[in-house]
């Protein structure tokens, strides 16, 4: 198998890998196919393919943090914007008073998005925002 | 007894703009601390059953959300026994040897707590961080990132700096509101006027994450760097965040496509009243390490808002280097700070962004003030519009790459003009406003907002809601230029948009350079000593250098060799000069080029007057002048030392073209003149008469008073030499070496005065 990292940069090296979120490919995004009102807003948005090529490349370039966070980003891709919104406002601190809330909503972002690394991140917000007493309202 | 007087230089030095700035006394209890506190803990890590149980002194039931989410995702429990038990002075010196890659450095790293990490960088010199800091950074071609804002937030403004931010070679531009629903209009008018000119330019608009989010996923920015983390768990509190919901936030900003760095500097928990009397170095350490836990690209670090609070403390510049260094050896991108202005001080401003540049950095300015000082809405920046020459003459200096290049005025007004025509043909094509010529014109001229005749901030807060309103995005625009002529910034903004598809930018230390991405992953910095790592082009050090104003031989020439050739000459040669009899005799020894070639002062006098001045001056003093042109030598002391030879009275006067005149006498060495006028821009008419006077006043065995030319400090040499060594080389050009003295005399009024 070819080392990810030669496929970067992808829009250069293997522009056909680049779908947008609709699924439009990149060469498709010309300036004519705009102005003939052939490009939605869908169309300029990033795919989850996309990032988690870049989570391997990023992997394979030693940063394997980075990594992490665009296959979170891979998950949130088809979380619709006020969800998102929502699920950061709740983890703010002394936003949700009880923790069953917030598992609620790691459940909820699973089991509807596939959000599984997200889900765990929220989990383990909740373990330590119980301890560290952030369950309490600030306003 | 009487009193000791208050030596008047202390009044002068209150008087100086350093004496603005605040110093702070170390004072750990305070919060004052730069790189160590009493109550830093000692480094100290503990794994069991690949589990890291205590950071720092601290046990896994006691750690904060910091601690906790450092253990979680920071720390690399392969690494951390060997990377803890290394002693900190020879971490240090592996961070400065060249043998040492730099990815052996990155792995210790993972494995280093904060204090662990503290402990290595204090024990480096200023030097040897700025050294560390080249050799680790992450990308190798150093960039550059703008501040792009206006006090009116007026759209056209902001499409016209930020065309100029674009030309001048920022790879980031950042904007931010004076009032904050006009967000849309600020994003639309920079989105716009950076796709004037090259295009393939990063674009924030700095407001409430939220709003930041919308905008992006409306394709107009395309990175953001709000997402603050804090040192302590008070101050992160405060901040209203967790390292949770900061991680979350991060992922989202990748889920749209949005290249995300943190925001992270010294002081911060001190502004913020939660320093745990803990040293500003090991919070920033904290924050650090909870960055690359989180998984984000990169940082904008060094001091940020706290800088000017840090600079205050003893070691204060040195931390915010630490601090960087540290960034980057954790694998981030660092844009690097040098944003908020750290000094009224323009030496401490000027020495603050040296090593910088020298070292070379991501961003080297997480915000630079492109524009005028009063316009930076974020606060004026370590540079801005009114330095930006300052600025590329370090690079020049240096020859190091700052990431701006100089560009000629007429270009600049081109690409303004386009950038505030291109926004009012969006504003009126999208229906939002049609934009009177006398705002256009007044714009493109003006310095900055306080000159504009334009928008009001209450008139864009209504535009701004109309694009927010209407969900136009950058689609809309696009189509907008198109429709309007502006098919090359359709272009570029359409560009912008692909680039975000295919998610490359969103990779560590990313930009976009002559269309194609450029990071750490395809442009590594390899640095591994002299001959490798980052050095400019041959074509990018030609365009570095090349600052406004630049003196060649031919300009200076044709400025100062107001030579006509035709006219007859003033100064009539009459055969082989010999030694005068007369003990007034005083001969004036003229220079080769002296109303020939040259026939100026450099303080601008015609040459004719400054004879009559000098032959004047000789007759008051009761001498007798005769002119006399040299030319074995063009050196002021040979030339007063030959005509006081020639002299009846053995004194003799020497003055070369651009005004450097003596009094000599003839039994003296060459060098040990009488009267010297070394400082030429800076003599008049008057001082040359009274110098003819004086050297008259010498023969008849008086002793005058020597004439004093004052000067008020000014570095004539910076002033003057470019132009002098140009004008002395046609001097010395002249020199025949066994040529005689000739004798002359003027034929004033004979139609030989040259123009």
């Amino acid at each position: 198998m070819t080392d990810p990292l030669d496929l970067y940069p992808i829009s250069e090296n293997a522009p056909e890998l680049a779908v947008s979120a609709s699924g439009m490919p990149l060469e498709r995004l010309t300036l004519d196919e705009v102005l003939s009102g052939g490009v939605a807003a869908a169309d300029i948005r990033i795919s989850a393919e996309a990032l988690r090529l870049q989570a391997d490349i990023a992997r394979s370039a030693g940063r394997d943090r980075l990594a992490l966070n665009f296959e979170r980003g891979a998950e949130l891709v088809s979380v619709p914007q006020d969800v998102i919104l929502e699920t950061y406002e709740m983890l703010r601190p002394g936003r949700v008073t009880d923790p069953a809330l917030l598992t609620a909503r790691a459940e909820m972002l699973r089991r509807d998005y596939g959000a599984a690394a997200i889900a765990a991140l929220i989990d383990e917000a909740v373990a330590v925002y119980a301890r560290r007493g952030l369950l309490r309202r600030r306003y | 007894m009487t009193s000791t007087p208050r030596w008047r230089r202390f009044d002068e030095w209150d008087s100086r703009q350093l004496r603005h700035d605040l110093f702070a006394a170390e004072d750990v209890e305070a919060g004052f601390a730069t790189f160590h506190s009493p109550w830093d803990p000692a480094p100290s890590a503990r794994v069991e059953n690949g589990r890291v149980v205590e950071i720092d002194g601290k046990g896994e039931k006691d750690f904060d959300i910091l601690d906790a989410y450092i253990a979680a995702h920071h720390l690399d429990p392969e690494v951390i026994d060997e990377a803890m038990a290394m002693d900190p002075v020879e971490v240090a010196r592996m961070l400065v040897d060249i043998n040492v890659p730099r990815e052996k450095l990155e792995r210790l790293a993972r494995g280093m707590t904060p204090a662990k990490l503290v402990s290595v960088v204090t024990a480096m010199s200023s030097l040897e961080i700025a050294f560390a800091y080249s050799k680790m950074r992450q990308r190798r071609t150093p960039g550059n990132q703008a501040h792009v804002t206006n006090a009116k937030d007026d759209p056209l403004q902001l499409a016209a700096d930020a065309a100029f931010a674009v030309a001048l070679g920022f790879d980031e531009i950042e904007t931010t509101m004076r009032v904050a629903s006009n967000s849309w209009a600020n994003a639309m008018a920079c989105a716009v006027g950076a796709a004037v000119g090259r295009g393939g330019v990063l674009f924030q608009c700095s407001i409430e994450e939220a709003e930041e989010l919308q905008i992006g996923m409306a394709g107009f920015t395309s990175y953001a760097e709000t997402v603050s983390v804090y040192g302590t768990e008070a101050a992160f509190v405060d901040g209203d965040d967790t390292p949770w919901s900061k991680a979350f936030l991060t992922a989202a900003y990748a889920s749209r496509g949005i290249k995300a760095r943190c925001t992270s500097g010294a002081s911060a928990e001190l502004l913020m009243g939660f320093h745990e009397r803990q040293s500003v170095l090991y919070l920033e350490a904290r924050c650090l390490c909870l960055q690359r836990a989180m998984g984000v690209q990169g940082t904008q670090n060094g001091g940020i808002d706290g800088a000017p609070l840090t600079s205050s403390m003893a070691g204060g510049m040195r931390e915010l280097m630490a601090e960087n260094l540290i960034a980057v050896w954790l694998g981030l991108e660092c844009a690097s700070g040098n944003d908020t202005r750290v000094s009224e001080s323009e030496i401490r401003v000027g020495a603050k962004i040296t090593p910088y540049l020298m070292a070379g950095s991501d961003l080297i300015c997480s915000g630079f003030g492109s524009i005028r000082k009063y316009d930076n809405t974020f606060n004026p920046s370590l540079f801005n519009g009114e330095e930006i020459e300052d600025y590329l003459t370090l690079q020049r200096d240096f020859q190091a790459d700052g990431g701006l290049t100089p560009i000629t005025e007429s270009s600049v007004e081109q690409l303004r003009m386009r950038a505030i025509r291109a926004i009012a043909a969006v504003f009126e094509e999208l229906d939002l406003k049609k934009v009177p010529e006398e705002w256009v014109q007044s714009v493109a001229a003006a310095s900055g907002s306080q000159e504009t005749d334009s928008f009001t901030p209450g008139e864009v807060t209504r535009i701004s809601e109309a694009i927010r309103k209407r969900g136009l995005s950058a689609l809309d625009v696009v189509r907008a230029l198109s429709k309007r002529g502006f098919g090359e910034e359709a272009e570029n903004l359409l560009f912008m948009l692909r680039q975000r598809i295919s998610g490359d930018y969103l990779q560590t230390s990313a930009i976009l350079r002559d269309g194609k991405v450029v990071s750490a992953l395809n442009d590594p910095n390899d640095y591994q000593g002299p001959g490798s790592g980052y050095r400019m082009s041959d074509a990018r050090w030609h365009a570095v250098r090349e600052v406004r104003g630049l003196q060649t031989r031919a300009t200076v020439l044709e400025r100062e060799r107001r030579h006509d050739p035709t006219a007859t000459p003033w100064l009539v040669a009459k055969g082989e000069a010999v030694k005068g009899d007369d003990p007034r005799d005083i001969v004036i020894g003229l220079s080769p080029a002296f109303g020939v070639e040259l026939t100026r002062t450099t303080a601008g006098h015609d040459l004719i007057d400054v004879v009559l001045a000098l032959t004047e001056g000789v007759r008051e003093g009761g001498g007798t002048p005769r002119l006399v042109r040299m030319r074995h030598t063009a050196d002021t002391s040979f030339l007063g030392l030959t005509a006081a030879r020639l002299s009846g009275s053995g004194y003799g006067i020497g003055i070369q073209a651009k005004g450097t005149a003596v009094i000599h006498r003839a039994d003296r060495l060459p060098h040990m003149n009488i009267e010297l006028f070394s400082n030429a821009p800076v003599t008049t008419l008057e001082h040359y008469r009274a110098m003819g006077r004086n050297a008259a006043r010498y023969a008849k065995g008086e002793a005058p008073e020597p004439i004093v030319v004052p000067v008020d400090g000014q570095s004539l040499a910076a002033r003057y030499h470019v132009r002098v060594a140009m004008l002395y080389a046609i001097e010395t050009g002249l020199v025949v070496a066994d040529a005689p003295p000739l004798e002359l005399s003027m034929t004033l009024g004979q139609g030989g005065i040259p123009t």
